[in-house]
């Protein structure tokens, strides 16, 4: 048996800084990024090193910064759109470069699957000036990510590794033995000197020096194994395909029988000249094929004109490729026969209609507390015409219906502050926030102070569910637990939220409609800032035993609970409702239920 | 997730490549999860192009169908007759025709094994088995590149101690079923 195993992609990224002797690794949790540092907090008791989970992604590369500072190889992990809460360490870090290796990941979400944008970290990286990586396949980002400590080292920069949905959330195979080993000096030590302070004089003395770096970055990438050319002699068509592209582009070739030169690309900036060069010589039209923005293609383009190149380069520009969602090989396979033959191939193997399929869009667990804060709120605010101002996080869910309980979400934290300016437009008009306990300490707090000091009367709601739940239940602040395991200081809300001037605050619990109901009802009406904070754990993390069940004989089908409420353990049965058996016992449905018919009942769960 | 990772460690066994693909993140609330399993020599990608899939196993009517399209025409489906109704269905924003979706996957699939899960699982003894016995129903077919000891073994690896022997009954359940025993 070979010592292949078995890996996701973001753990495949862990081990190969593992290996590579990473001393710090911090993140912010975010689809599709989250296993990389869950994956790196698992082994670093066994390896030696500091993992964590830290409250932003600024916060997060900033520690990292730190640590690399001081000679040690530091990691940072987020989604794309943790990359602009981070963007501003990361712009001037260029000026200044790092010391030990420190490599940034970013995980970018074409689809988009789980996030609010489709951007391109590639084009990010090109506009940071930094080098970025870019894996077709999880064990590719497990070697890149080795080399990128090395990378980063030589250049003195840091190195963005940027994989996407497909590659983070795929399993492959892979050969460990091939990790790139920690360096030889890994001791810690901070050289004091005035290159790591910042000043408009550092800035331009340093900006050629990383104008000169991205030529560097070029050259070294020119031999890199992460680039291959393949010629095909007899054919005169060329495809340049970048990251998770090249898989779609492989295997549409294999599937359709299309010969063509392929030049594979794991280094889209800055782009090494000479392949492209190489393959001008070859191809008299290149095909360009990357999911997102054309970076690629946009330097290939470059370097044709350049170098006078008589190539006729299709992408993105003239509309072969699109520049949204994500590609496929099904989709690349007809894009590759309209370059390639001028239309595509007609597709009579057409599936037939199927019967309509019922839409089935994500909603809020059954039990989730969540559910139960808006319906409370939506109670209160009954005639009132206020606004929800929400956040991102399960409860961006809130919006489905028919709760429909959200009327804007932007982007992390944003809730406080858009609530705050809609006040300011609106003055007489109720403005209610809705955020989690984990984006209230990711964002909220600096607007929350912000409402504060400038006198917005809002009301803000904190969801404390006690977990990161969206992105896989990881522990914050609030929680008294690390990444690591260990415990730590707790960071109570109400005493935070007061010290932050607020004076009206309520902690209550979501499943108690009464209480909570006249919180709700005060904070809405209390002149100035107020915060109710609804405490219950997520139900995925509670204990279960209970469950809930309707008795036929009361029912008298007024719909509430389901028309209303919306549980998904609610449903109809002959018409009737009925609870299903995700039903979590939270007993909610029952407060709702004008008849009394819903009674709790223990949980027949097998034998076990 | 846990029955791809196991089908994909029973292929690896064999010396073969693989890839899985996972849906990790808003769609996990109550959303559709499909998974995606290859293995062989010389792979590319995680997801299977249209009409190309060999199996088909679907743990719920409705995204069964919905799936049917990466299916080759010879391809094989295992199809649980379970439904899983959603809120937008219970809302009146949508419609479930259980009956028209079976008669549809009878009509235009050559290979197909409707299973009643819900009761399968009950026999198994645990309301989370049903992935697993959809493996055993799986193992049953000829051709595939590991024996049906393999892939229990495999899929034992991601359970714990005191799931076990719930779990190799319930792939016992789905051996049995699909043999007509
Ligand atoms: S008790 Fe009612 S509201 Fe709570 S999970 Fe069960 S059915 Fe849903
Ligand atoms: S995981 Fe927790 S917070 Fe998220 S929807 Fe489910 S119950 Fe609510």
């Amino acid at each position: 048996m070979s010592a292949r195993k078995l890996l996701m992609g973001n753990e495949a990224i862990a081990y190969g800084a593992a290996e590579a002797g990473v001393k710090v690794a911090c993140a912010y949790p975010g689809t599709p990024s989250s296993e990389v540092l869950e994956t790196l907090a698992a082994l670093s008791g066994a390896k030696g090193f500091y993992a964590e989970w830290s409250v932003n992604e600024k916060v997060a590369l900033e520690t990292a910064i730190g640590a690399s500072y001081a000679g040690l190889r530091a990691l940072a992990a987020m989604k794309q759109v943790g990359l602009n809460v981070a963007a501003d360490p990361l712009m001037s870090l260029a000026y200044i470069g790092v010391d030990g290796g420190l490599v940034l990941v970013v995980a970018d979400d074409p689809g988009p699957h789980s996030s609010q944008t489709e951007q391109d970290t590639r084009k990010f990286a090109r506009f940071a000036k930094l080098p970025v990586l870019d894996p077709a396949t999880p064990e590719e980002a497990f070697e890149m990510t080795g080399y990128a400590f090395e990378l980063s080292e030589s250049l003195g920069l840091p190195v963005i590794l940027r994989p996407t949905t497909r590659t983070c959330h795929a399993c492959q195979d892979i050969d460990l033995s091939r990790a790139v080993r920690p360096p030889h000096r890994q001791h810690s030590h901070f050289e004091k000197g005035s290159d790591k302070v910042i000043f408009p004089s550092l800035s331009a003395r340093r900006h050629p020096w990383l104008n000169e770096r991205q030529e560097i970055a070029g050259e070294k990438f020119e031999d890199s194994v992460f680039n291959n050319l393949i010629i095909a002699h007899n054919s005169k068509l060329g495809i340049i395909a970048c990251g998770t592209g090249y898989n779609y582009v492989r295997e549409a070739l294999q599937l359709t029988g299309i010969n063509a030169s392929v030049l594979k690309i794991g280094t889209p900036y800055p782009l090494p000249g000479k392949p492209v060069l190489e393959l001008f010589n070859h191809a008299e039209r290149i095909l360009v094929v990357e999911e997102q923005e054309p970076v690629v293609e946009e330097q290939v383009i470059s370097l044709a004109w350049r170098n006078k190149s008589s190539a006729v380069i299709c992408g993105k520009h003239d509309r072969l490729v699109p520049r949204e969602g994500e590609l496929n090989v099904d989709q690349v396979k007809s894009i590759i026969s309209k370059f390639s033959f001028g239309e595509a191939v007609a597709d009579n193997n057409k599936a037939t209609q199927p019967p309509v399929l019922p839409l089935r869009t994500p909603v809020l667990c059954a039990g989730c507390p969540h559910r139960a804060s808006f319906y409370i709120f939506k109670k209160a605010a009954r005639g009132t015409d206020a606004v929800f101002s929400g956040d991102i996080g399960c409860y961006t869910l809130g919006a489905m219906p028919p709760l429909n309980a959200m009327d804007a979400c932007l982007c992390m934290g944003a809730s406080i502050t858009i609530a705050s300016g809609l006040y300011r437009a609106e003055p007489h008009r109720r403005q209610v926030a809705f955020l989690g306990d984990s984006t209230f300490f990711h964002t909220g707090v600096p607007g929350l102070i912000n409402a504060v000091y400038n006198q917005a009367d809002i009301t803000l709601v904190i969801l404390d569910n006690s977990t990161t739940a969206m992105t896989g239940y990881q522990p914050h602040p609030g929680t008294g637990r690390t990444a690591m395991g260990t415990s730590a200081k707790k960071i109570e809300l109400a005493g935070l939220i007061k010290a932050c001037g607020v004076e009206m605050v309520r902690e209550v619990d979501p499943y108690d409609l009464q209480e909570a109901g006249k919180a709700a009802s005060e904070a809405m009406n209390y002149p100035g800032p107020a915060v109710v904070i609804m405490k219950r754990i997520c139900v995925n993390l509670a204990k279960k035993g209970l469950s809930s069940q309707i008795n036929p004989e009361k029912c008298v089908d007024c719909g509430s609970c389901i028309e209303e409420f919306g549980c998904p353990a609610i449903g109809r049965k002959n018409g009737r409702p009925e609870i299903l058996k995700n039903c979590t016992g939270c007993g909610v449905c029952a407060q709702i239920c004008p008849a009394g018919a819903i009674e709790e009942v223990v949980k027949e769960d097998y034998e076990s | 997730m846990m029955a791809s990772r196991a089908l994909a460690l029973a292929a690896m066994e064999n010396g073969l490549s693989v890839r899985t693909s996972e849906v990790i993140g808003m769609a996990q609330r109550e959303g559709a999860v499909t998974s995606h399993v290859r293995m062989g020599h010389d792979l590319s990608g995680a997801i299977i192009p249209d009409r190309e899939a060999d199996f088909l196993l679907g743990l719920e009517l409705s995204e069964t169908v919905r799936a049917l399209p990466k299916l080759k025409p010879e391809g094989s489906v295992i199809a649980a007759t379970s439904t899983i109704i959603p809120v937008s269905v219970h809302l009146g924003l949508a419609e479930y025709n259980q009956e028209a979706l079976m008669d549809y996957l009878k009509k235009y699939t050559g290979k197909l094994s409707f299973l009643a899960l819900d009761d399968l699982v009950r026999r198994a003894g645990h309301p989370k088995t049903g992935n697993v016995v959809m493996l055993g129903a799986l193992a049953t077919f000829p051709g595939l590149p590991f024996s049906r000891e393999q892939l229990l073994t495999s899929l034992l690896k991601y359970v714990p101690e005191k799931l076990k022997a719930i779990n190799i009954r319930a792939f016992e359940i789905g051996c049995k079923t699909m043999e007509g025993a």
